[in-house]
């Protein structure tokens, strides 16, 4: 049995030591962690965002990524869309008895590399173990804190009349790369998820204008659920046109078979950015430099009518309206 | 080829919308059968690009929509039993029946699955002996066959604690039902494209023959709507009336013969119940005598109680083409895909949510 996670690993006594030395300071150790306190203590100035996330993702590992990738990643792009640089994560697992110990250390290890990448430390965790059934193989808890840059003002309610709306590349891979690969579903396909790091992009359109107005990850529920946030918050219209969506012809096949539109398919590495008209070809360009926007492109404006909605321009020219998904995607019978 | 982005390139859709302007002259009424059409004209906004001359009205063809209410109070039944297992495809977790759901009973404590196919519904019976599986045997003929290859299947194999609900429905005898009622005027059909891939064309040369009425049978791609709809214009102004295939990358004309071999050796056809319009002659599949042992309404003893319709619900008008969503005070105001009061808001391939989720009757 020493090859499973046990749930004498979560009790506290020497398992829960052994599992913290042995699987998780040996990749993760920083001058926070090896102290053993019980939290890390740090100094901040500044204006601070403060971000938590919980992943739950089935299966924990699928095509372009994992559920340790998925939190760093997660927690990271949640700072960088307040326009924050990301500084200090909490990591938490609750971990199913039984799991086996070289899947959790191939997951720390996937979130040693994420760390590094994204240039934060994981600066305090909590183990626990539950019951077989009691929880799903593994759930990660995290938290995250960074500084926002002086003069840097995004929130989902500045959209107004006139700005452009800027989307980083494909829609829906990530969600069709994890139906992919679950069980009873399983299909296959080259596509990997977009599960990515922002924090860089952000950055270097930070750079190209502070005046970016709204930053939004489209995770679960899609680009159409983003947009209709940004919307309802800012109290202005969003016009966006079908045809300059990109979406891999993979994802469309993969939504046909399924019945599912790829406007309301989880994304994991892509952002909307709402900004001033006179702003947008320069964002633009900034974000196609780098390699997680090198698709974007403009995809609709912002306007003052029907406020609260979004409307899209068909390919047929026709407009509707398109709103937040309801309940979960259910593949259809015929 | 693509066969997705081809069918939906806006240049080629604007030169076969600007051919249906110049052709169409007469006033005409068509209606689409098959629900995945519905959600095609909605999602793309098709009655907007269409001339003033072509009305299009939604027709009956949702599988999930038609269910009568009779027949999920006896699948509600049927989860009810504590030893039955309930594999079902997802569409129908959500449908009220008279008084509960299964999305309901699921959280109460009853063994409801979701399956993507009638695979993962027999490996379920494997892995449980000492439960029984109940297939829900819904839909049209698209579906029918394989719920009779996986009866073959299970008898071939003697798995023993396999059944199914036999919901199924055919399409023809509902199509037959509507045109003589009378109750709509309609001018052309657009005949559905999945259900004619297994049946092929030659079932629906009786509505072009009986009642003059053009039919063509379409794809789900914007394209191949608006192809439909220029034929059926092009007959309706040379007074024809034929059935024609504007979806021949996946309908033959006499169908898919495997499938159809599979549906007749275990079905064979029954009055059924369709919601709004009542017991259709023929328009259902039971399991034959030799497969009855599989028929889960024969091996439970079940006793679904009085069915009872949700007030004010005009769901069952909306399916015969009488009545839209816009004309149901319900709708967008007690009845929304959060709260769907009738099956036509709960399915994806609903009027209700079509007109619900892409805002028809709005300006944009």
């Amino acid at each position: 049995m020493k090859d499973k996670i046990l749930l004498a690993h979560g009790s506290g006594g020497k398992l829960a030591h052994e599992l913290i030395e042995k699987n998780f300071l040996k990749a993760l150790a920083n001058p926070f962690l090896v102290k053993w306190d019980d939290s890390a203590v740090f100094h901040l100035s500044g204006r601070v965002a403060f971000t938590t996330d919980s992943y739950v993702v089935n299966p924990i590992f699928f095509p372009g990524g994992d559920i340790g990738k998925l939190a760093v990643y997660g927690t990271v792009n949640d700072l960088a869309m307040s326009g924050a640089k990301p500084l200090y994560l909490s990591l938490s697992f609750i971990i199913e008895e039984g799991l086996p110990q070289s899947e959790l250390n191939e997951i720390v290890d996937s979130i040693q590399k994420a760390t590094q990448e994204t240039r934060v430390e994981i600066v305090t965790g909590d183990t626990k173990v539950v019951h077989r059934g009691s929880a799903d193989k593994l759930f990660i808890n995290t938290a995250g804190v960074g500084i926002i840059p002086d003069g840097v003002d995004i929130s989902g309610s500045n959209a107004s009349p006139g700005d452009k709306v800027i989307l980083s590349g494909t829609i829906g891979d990530h969600g069709i790369a994890v139906l992919s690969q679950r069980e009873g579903l399983s299909f296959s396909t080259q596509l990997e998820s977009d599960c990515a790091p922002l924090g860089s992009l952000v950055a270097e359109m930070l750079a190209a204008s502070p005046n970016i107005h709204c930053l939004r990850d489209p995770t679960r529920g899609g680009l159409t659920t983003t947009l209709n946030e940004l919307a309802k918050q800012s109290k202005v219209s969003i016009r966006i046109e079908e045809e300059k969506i990109p979406v891999r012809e993979e994802v469309l096949g993969a939504c046909e078979m399924l019945g599912f539109d790829p406007l309301y398919v989880a994304n994991e590495g892509k952002l909307v950015a709402i900004v001033l008209p006179e702003d947008a070809d320069k964002v633009l360009k900034a974000m196609r430099e780098n390699h997680y926007g090198k698709d974007a492109t403009i995809i609709g404006e912002v306007t003052a009518e029907h406020p609260g909605r979004v409307v899209m321009k068909t390919c047929l020219g026709a407009s509707r309206i398109i709103d937040m998904l309801v309940g979960d995607l259910l593949p259809r019978i015929c | 080829m693509k066969f997705i982005t081809e069918f939906r390139r806006s240049e080629l859709a604007e030169g076969v919308i600007s051919q249906i302007h110049r052709k169409s002259k007469t006033q005409a009424r068509f209606m689409e059968f098959c629900g995945g059409h519905t959600v095609t004209i909605f999602r793309y906004g098709i009655r907007q690009v269409l001339p003033k001359t072509i009305e299009m009205v939604s027709g009956p063809g949702c599988p999930v929509c038609v269910t009568a209410n009779i027949e999920l109070d006896k699948a509600i039944a049927l989860a009810r039993i504590p030893e039955v297992i309930i594999a079902t495809f997802g569409d129908m977790l959500k449908v009220p029946s008279s008084y509960s759901s299964l999305q309901e009973v699921k959280a109460d404590g009853a063994d409801v699955r979701m399956v993507y196919s009638t695979i993962d519904a027999i490996n379920l019976a494997k892995q449980n002996p000492a439960k029984s599986v109940v297939f829900l045997g819904i839909g049209f003929e698209t579906t029918a066959p394989i719920v009779a290859a996986s009866l073959l299947q299970a008898e071939e194999e003697g798995l023993r604690n396999y059944y199914i609900l036999s919901m199924h429905k055919v399409c023809p005898p509902a199509i037959r039902a509507i045109l003589n009622s009378g109750e709509v005027k309609l001018h052309g059909l657009i005949c559905p494209g999945h259900v004619s891939t297994i049946i092929g064309s030659y079932p629906w040369e009786f509505i072009a023959r009986d009642y003059s009425i053009p039919c063509v049978v379409s794809g789900f791609e914007p394209l191949d709507v608006l192809q439909c709809v220029y034929m059926l214009v092009a007959q309706i102004e040379n007074g024809e009336s034929k059935v024609e295939i504007a979806y021949r990358r996946g309908v033959r004309p006499e169908g898919n013969q495997q499938a159809l071999k599979f549906m007749e050796q275990v079905f064979e056809p029954c009055p059924a119940q369709w919601r709004g319009m009542g017991e259709v002659p023929d328009s259902g599949l039971k399991l034959k005598r030799k497969y009855q042992h599989f028929d889960a309404e024969l091996a439970f003893d079940i006793d679904p109680g009085p069915t009872h319709e949700p007030k004010g619900c005009i769901c069952g008008d909306i399916l015969r083409g009488v009545k839209t969503p816009l004309d149901c005070q319900l709708f967008g105001k007690v009845c929304t895909p959060e709260y769907p009061v009738g099956p036509c808001m709960v399915s994806s391939e609903g009027s209700c949510s079509a007109y619900y989720l892409y805002g028809e009757g709005f300006e944009g």
